[in-house]
């Protein structure tokens, strides 16, 4: 199956995906609602086994965007070598969407990097913890509202000295 | 907030029903890890149950500066993720800005940044070989590999100006042109590479200690390999035969004669075959490439906007100078579509991708990077558990973790 038929049997199968191609790349936008069932119908029918990479984009200062974060979701057919970019919106409060560590165990990382960078929740993820930042760390540094410099730097932390630790 | 170590969750071994398995912590500052990661160990008796990586030791806000610094500026940060082969990051962000922009760079120039990123690939695996073989107690290995390394570091310093962290490339070109020297330094190094590839492997190939510590230890299946994103080397070991030069051509890729090269058994010992056998394909490549160097300018012309033009041309015509000023303006500078385009390459370690959000302006609304050491060391618990605390560090070493990568 074509990379062409695919997106139009996704269409069909949800109609409310819309679908879009920038330097021959395809793209589907899918609401928030069916994310979970349209990633698992691409894996599951449409053989796309492979996920390289999942992240976020902050929409906060961007010009004429309606929603707050974009989840992106780059698939990858290891028969085909056919790719697909899976895109979602989700907005405060408490933005959050269906884990894929069930569909696949990349995931499970990549995840952990949207909540600790964007604070986005990933119902249903079996670790959800920071991991890049310490796990007392309170801010999500790659949104927008938060300074490049000045916020959560050493001088602004406590110091404990040798004897209270 | 306390600056003291919070307990991660692999800490409470006192959780654990099983009195008799203790913690172990493996870093961050260890000479094994190469880097600064952190692994927690559960260990019963010297067989490791369980591990959990810490990781963001070398966090930097890698990708937080992406949307600080415009597109020319970035790419000396790409050279500190990972610092082994940064001429492969160099050439990923800016393939993937010129996707974003639209612009096709001359074929001189494909071909240098095919030359450079093979070059960056032959550094890599030689430091990964070499260092799997330092972890598995081969020193003598590791100076036999670190010797080819300066070869690499003078070929750059030939081109750019810079050993290490090179930052060659530009929006729509490179820094320089090769000068005839660096050429011929980059002829001779492919022939001068099978005795290094002989060395290697008459010290290693047959090594009763290295292949007993290496061979079966951190077995991927390439269900799992496919299943957790692997991608490069660790991924071709699992017999995945993936590989984006290949796939998806970029550059000048689908110019030159090369094999993929995979391995089906999955352990240390197919990785570390897998490389040493992607360090011959690269030789290849890097022969094919400067015999068949096409003539012409390095970067594209001044009708695209993109690079400064060389001085005589802005003194001496009008193009010329409006290009310099638009481009050095402030508030000029390229034209960037507002959208999002991913682009990867097939960086040593796998598939480094960029994921850039453009909103019309000369910085980058996200630059997002994909970095392969990441995927990989999530691996690492599935690889570890049921082996020995000794095969770790032959793991690690194969997997080839950079924490600069991984942490960004």
């Amino acid at each position: 199956m074509s990379l062409d038929e695919t997106i139009d049997a996704l269409k069909r199968a949800f109609p409310d995906v819309g679908a879009s191609e920038f330097r021959g790349q395809r793209r589907v936008v899918v609401p928030r609602e069916a994310i979970h069932r349209v990633l698992r119908a691409l894996k599951e029918q449409y053989g796309f086994d492979m996920l390289v990479d999942l992240t976020c984009v902050d929409y906060l200062d961007y010009p004429d965007a309606t929603d707050r974060f974009g989840l992106v979701y780059l698939l990858a057919n290891t028969e085909t070598n056919e790719r697909i970019t899976v895109r979602t919106f989700v907005n405060d409060p408490q933005p959050s969407v269906p884990s894929v560590v069930g569909l696949w165990e990349a995931a499970n990382w990549l995840e952990r990097e949207v909540w600790d960078m964007f604070g986005i929740r990933f119902d249903g993820h079996p670790d959800l913890r920071r991991i890049l930042l310490p796990e007392g760390f309170e801010a999500h540094p790659l949104r927008k509202d938060y300074p490049l410099s000045g916020r959560g730097e050493r001088h602004n932390l406590p110091v404990i000295r040798r004897g209270e630790a | 907030m306390p600056l003291a170590p919070l307990p991660a969750a692999g800490d409470l071994a006192h959780d654990d029903p099983r009195q008799y398995v203790w913690t172990m912590n493996f870093g961050p500052q260890h000479p094994a890890t190469h880097t600064t990661l952190r692994l927690v160990l559960k260990l019963d008796g010297e067989r490791v149950v369980d591990a959990m990586p810490d990781i963001g030791y070398l966090h930097s806000g890698f990708e937080k500066l992406a949307e600080h610094l415009d597109y020319n500026q970035y790419v000396t940060v790409t050279d500190r993720m990972n610092y082994v082969s940064p001429m492969a990051n160099n050439v990923a962000w800016h393939g993937a800005v010129e996707k974003l922009l639209g612009i096709e760079v001359p074929p001189r120039c494909r071909y240098l940044r095919v030359i450079v990123a093979e070059l960056a690939r032959i550094s890599d695996h030689l430091l990964a070989n070499g260092a799997m073989g330092l972890d598995t107690g081969a020193f003598t290995h590791f100076l036999y590999a670190f010797n080819p390394r300066e070869w690499i570091c003078d070929i750059f310093e030939a081109l750019c100006g810079a050993r290490f962290t090179n930052s060659y490339t530009r929006v729509g070109g490179l820094m320089h042109d090769a000068s005839p020297a660096a050429i011929e330094m980059i002829r001779n190094f492919p022939r001068r590479l099978p005795r290094v590839f002989g060395d290697m492997e008459r010290l290693l190939n047959r090594n009763r200690i290295f292949v007993d510590r290496t061979k079966g230890v951190g077995v991927l299946s390439r269900e799992q390999a496919i299943n957790r994103g692997c991608s490069g080397p660790v991924a071709r070991a699992s017999g995945v035969t993936r590989d984006v030069r290949r796939d998806d051509p970029y550059l000048a890729y689908a110019d030159f004669d090369f094999d993929v090269c995979c391995a089906e058994a999955g352990d240390c010992f197919a990785r570390y075959l897998v490389r040493m056998a992607e360090m011959r394909e690269s030789a290849k490549i890097i022969a094919q490439a400067v015999e068949n160097l096409p003539p012409g300018p390095v970067n594209v012309g001044v009708d695209q906007r993109a690079i400064l033009p060389p001085k005589t041309r802005v003194f001496s015509t009008i193009e010329g100078l409006i290009t310099h000023f638009e481009l050095a303006m402030s508030n000029r500078g390229f034209t960037v579509p507002r959208e999002e385009v991913y682009s990867a390459v097939e960086a040593p370690n796998g598939e480094l991708g960029f994921y850039i959000v453009g909103d019309g302006t000369a910085t980058a609304y996200r630059g997002r990077c994909r970095p392969p050491s990441f995927v990989h060391f999530a691996l690492f618990p599935h690889l570890i558990r049921g082996h020995r605390l000794s095969d770790v560090v032959a793991v690690l070493g194969s997997l080839n973790v950079i924490a600069a990568e991984l942490d960004r």
